[in-house]
């Protein structure tokens, strides 16, 4: 049996906005699962009615086997890291960590004793006297963090921690915050709209948009396998061609003038446009290998950008543009603008994206 | 600077012409005389505050002996009494206001944003209605059955603090909402909550604690408002301060504007700790009211 399970939970506001659609997630303990998704999405609304602070419409939380739907958040026994930090500017770095403690009436020296070990664990032993306006961005979550840990929450949320800070702090507090989870065995719920954090962090992913679950998968999966084309075009960059059924059964398409086939049949009609997604790690210029997909275009931009030169290369008609990352190769000569140019991808790394449906078709794609 | 015979016209022109839009850097003379022209004004304002004060006190050391205004308001069991009296009335009126208006203003911002315009229209409405207003009506309603309040000096002393917290109102709600706008209530109740505590907890540990210097703030105002009020203490009867400075300003010269100057002593001094209290917050939490 799961140790987190939402089921069937749905928000509606009192305006009437449905922020979650129909929620079911079923979550192992210790498993690290992230919310991925674009703004108003509903992911931050999911977090708050498992924390509490949101009472859903319908549907339940049941956490350990316990119906905790209804429980207020202070009796729930989950903890939360907010995206400002939310340490309490009254108390010294000490007296936050040891807040939920003193709330469950433990002894001080129990209490002295955990907040230690959980400076410890943070990285910083000595601080407990400062004051949070005394530490920076990345030490001030940090603490959050400990502060969270310190009752031993059965479960830990995390909405969006490292929003508010810079870039090399963020790469370096997340795989810290992974280490911790791993230590702890925590099961934890991280809510983000950064795909890397996401894919870097997580044991599962659950992409979502407007509302609804798009998919949940481990990152491998959902990188490679897309299910619907909101997750192929959200998670990682994607090139997205334009191209015509010509044959559904035999997977023939048409991408501005020029064939290709699908290795299986296609799930539209004859006739009709789908979505073509590709990644642009997979695709090289000039012919490739043998059995790779070739499309032929004319280079629109060439952008350098260093250790890599992103030549964007226009099709014919309205297939579309594909952007192609090359590293820069100081003895090769950088395509001039307006010339035409060839570029390639191994077949079955082509993804086949339904029209307009949330469906997606993912199918391989052959050369013709 | 312009003497260089070198230098082409244009550039000479360059450096000493002043482009249009740019302010203009004051020259040493500019600078001097914007400097005198502030002195002269901070001059003319300390002089309007200062005047009737040092007048005041000149006024108290005419008397013969010279200090025998001070020294009989000292020896004056009643400026003492009075003043203690106010003081206690003072505290009772912070207390209930605060009581009152912390939780009152905290739900507000919290859950009740819409109602805001709503409460601060009637945290507004002791500025429209006078004391006399407000007084003739408290006697007319607790001066006879159901709650004959002023038949009794604990009855008539429940009134004039109910009184005083209506009077204070705009001062305590204001300077506590506008603590309350420095810091992030939302999110730091949620932190509380998912920490495992309640309203009480909430309140006490978290929030009164960070809308220290703001509750100080409009208590210092309240209490200023209570020890000068002079109306409502009048028709109730009460022996407050500013009641006993006005009977004896009936019949001693010099006594009363020793005792004012003493009043504002105790309103500066009340300020000072105020001062004390925002440097000991690192300037982090400012002065409630002062936004």
């Amino acid at each position: 049996m799961s140790y987190l399970n939402l089921s069937g939970i749905q928000k509606r506001f009192p305006n009437g906005f449905v922020a979650v659609h129909g929620f079911d997630l079923s979550m192992e303990k210790g498993e690290f699962v992230s919310f991925l998704g674009p703004s108003g999405c509903g992911k931050t609304t999911t977090l708050r009615m498992i924390a509490g602070f949101e009472r859903p419409t319908t549907g339940s939380v049941v956490l350990d086997g316990t119906d905790i739907t209804d429980r207020p958040p202070n009796r729930r026994n989950v903890g939360m890291v907010f995206q400002a930090y939310a340490l309490f500017p009254n108390m010294t770095v000490a007296d936050n960590i040891g807040f939920g403690l003193r709330v469950r009436k433990r002894d001080k020296a129990s209490i002295a004793k955990r907040t230690a070990e959980l400076l410890e664990l943070i990285g910083l032993p000595g601080t407990g006297d400062r004051y949070p306006w005394q530490l920076s961005g990345g030490q001030q979550q940090r603490v959050a963090l400990a502060r969270a840990l310190a009752f031993e929450p059965q479960v830990l949320l995390l909405d969006e921690p490292l929003s508010a800070l810079d870039a090399k702090i963020r790469v370096s507090l997340r795989a810290e915050i992974r280490a911790i989870q791993r230590a702890l065995g925590i099961t934890t719920v991280y809510v983000t709209h950064d795909q890397e954090e996401a894919l870097s962090l997580s044991d599962r992913i659950v992409v979502m948009s407007e509302g609804r679950i798009e998919q949940i998968g481990t990152p491998f999966e959902i990188y490679n396998f897309p299910k619907t084309p909101f997750v192929a075009r959200f998670v990682g960059t994607l090139n997205v061609l334009n191209a015509r059924v010509v044959d559904a059964t035999a997977g023939r398409l048409d991408v501005g003038g020029q064939e290709m086939l699908a290795t299986g049949a296609v799930d539209t009609a004859a006739g009709s446009t789908v979505s073509l997604a590709l990644r642009p790690e997979i695709l090289t210029l000039g012919d490739g290998e043998p059995g790779h997909v070739r499309l032929r275009g004319t280079v629109d931009e060439v952008t350098f950008l260093g250790a890599v030169v992103r030549v964007r290369i226009k099709l014919p008609g309205d297939a579309g543009v594909a952007s192609v990352d090359t590293f820069n190769n100081p003895h090769l000569a950088v395509p001039a603008r307006e010339s035409a140019i060839t570029f390639s991808f191994p077949a079955e790394a082509c993804l086949i994206l339904d029209g307009a449906g949330r469906d997606a078709v993912t199918a391989a794609a052959t050369a013709i | 600077m312009t003497g260089s015979i070198n230098r082409p016209p244009q550039m000479l022109e360059a450096l000493t012409h002043h482009p249009p839009g740019r302010p203009r850097r004051p020259g040493p003379r500019g600078l001097q005389r914007k400097t005198l022209a502030s002195w002269l004004f901070l001059l003319l304002g300390i002089a309007y505050f200062a005047l009737p004060l040092v007048g005041t006190l000149i006024f108290s050391l005419r008397a013969k002996p010279m200090l025998s205004a001070w020294t009989d308001m000292i020896n004056d069991p009643q400026v003492w009494s009075t003043l203690g009296y106010s003081f206690a009335i003072g505290v009772v009126t912070i207390t209930v206001s605060i009581v009152l208006l912390v939780p009152t203003a905290f739900w507000v911002r919290l859950r009740l944003p819409r109602l805001r315009p709503v409460v601060e229209f009637v945290t507004l409405l002791p500025f429209v209605v006078p004391p006399i207003v407000l007084v003739f009506g408290l006697i007319t309603t607790f001066s006879q059955p159901p709650l004959p309040l002023t038949g009794t000096n604990f009855g008539s002393d429940v009134l004039l603090v109910c009184a005083y917290v209506i009077l204070s109102l705009p001062y305590m709600y204001r300077a506590v909402d506008a603590g309350l706008r420095t810091i992030d209530i939302q999110t730091l109740t949620e932190a509380c909550q998912s920490l495992g505590a309640g309203w009480a907890t909430i309140l006490w540990r978290v929030i009164l604690p960070n809308l220290r210097v703001s509750i100080l703030s409009g208590a210092f105002l309240t209490l200023a408002i209570v020890v000068g009020e002079f109306t409502i203490a009048n028709f109730l009867a009460r022996p407050m301060f500013a009641t006993y400075l006005q009977q004896i300003s009936g019949n001693l010269a010099y006594q009363p504007a020793a005792v004012a100057l003493m009043s504002f002593g105790i309103t500066w001094g009340a300020m000072g700790v105020i001062a004390l209290v925002g440097r000991g917050n690192q300037g982090r939490i400012e002065i409630g009211g002062a936004h």
